[in-house]
């Protein structure tokens, strides 16, 4: 039963962590866009 | 379609759940490797939804290579990134299965080092994305990109053609799959393609941000006076 959780809970991981840098990108980007409206 | 994305996200992560009970709860539990043999029902429809998003970006490559659409190139892009997350799901979790039923976590076997070979491939083309700058780099990628699918078909039918330590197809021609699992299977893999849409969809989205605040940005570096020196 171990190999199987591992594998379910490695597969999410995965994919929040690519989600979370996802989201990094996208909260750099709204900054990026509040400097330019600043401007 | 604002409004379309949270509702499709509600959808999705409804129908993730259903097929996580159907994986773990419903589906019948299998005579000789057990329990562990439950990972099928994620490696193989993350195989699968890779396998798709790489066609996506090939014929998106193809699309851009004929008339440089900007939304091609994109397409291109988006789905090679989320392709190389499914690939890697696939990689991760199939030795996670082998250890147990074959005893060994990884073999250089033709489906296994093919399977390798084609997330490399895909590395590549994101690599080339991410540091090589100039115009010329969506043609170069583009290039990559056509060349890099021709891996797709050789991965998929290896297991048909030649004899390999990973099991022959189990669905299709000469496939003895039990049908509820084959149900179970299908709507894990309706569940992951759904999940791959939603990602591909935001991923889109922050392209098309990206290279407007880009060129945004370049505009105001031309229109910006200059110090005399």
């Amino acid at each position: 039963m171990k190999f199987l959780y591992a594998a379910y809970a490695i597969t999410w991981l995965i994919h929040i962590a690519y989600l979370g840098t996802v989201a990094a990108r996208y909260t750099r980007l709204q900054r990026e866009v509040e400097e330019l409206n600043k401007k | 379609m604002k409004k379309a994305f949270p509702i499709f996200a509600l959808l999705t992560l409804v129908l993730l759940s259903y097929a996580l009970y159907e994986a773990l709860v419903a589906a019948p539990t299998e005579q000789t490797m057990g329990d562990v043999q439950r990972i099928f029902y994620y490696h193989v429809p993350s195989a699968w939804t890779a396998f798709l998003l790489f066609l996506v970006n090939f014929v998106a490559s193809v699309v851009y290579l004929v008339n440089r659409s900007d939304k091609a190139d994109m397409v291109a892009l988006v789905t090679a990134e989320v392709g190389v997350v499914f690939c890697t799901v696939v990689l991760v979790t199939g030795p996670i299965w082998a250890r147990p039923v074959w005893g060994i976590w990884w073999t250089w076997d033709l489906r296994l080092t093919l399977t390798l070979v084609l997330w490399l491939i895909y590395v590549s083309y994101l690599m080339l994305r991410r540091f090589s700058s100039g115009s010329q780099t969506p043609v170069m990628a583009a290039v990559l990109a056509v060349f890099g699918a021709l891996d797709v078909p050789l991965v998929y039918f290896s297991i048909w053609y030649f004899r390999t330590q990973h099991p022959s197809p189990v669905i299709g021609r000469g496939g003895s799959l039990d049908p509820r699992m084959a149900r179970v299977l299908l709507i894990n893999w309706a569940a992951f393609l759904c999940f791959a849409v939603l990602i591909c969809w935001s991923r889109y989205r922050l392209e098309r941000l990206k290279r407007e605040v880009e060129e945004t940005q370049a505009l105001e570096a031309l229109l910006e006076p200059r110090g005399v020196r």
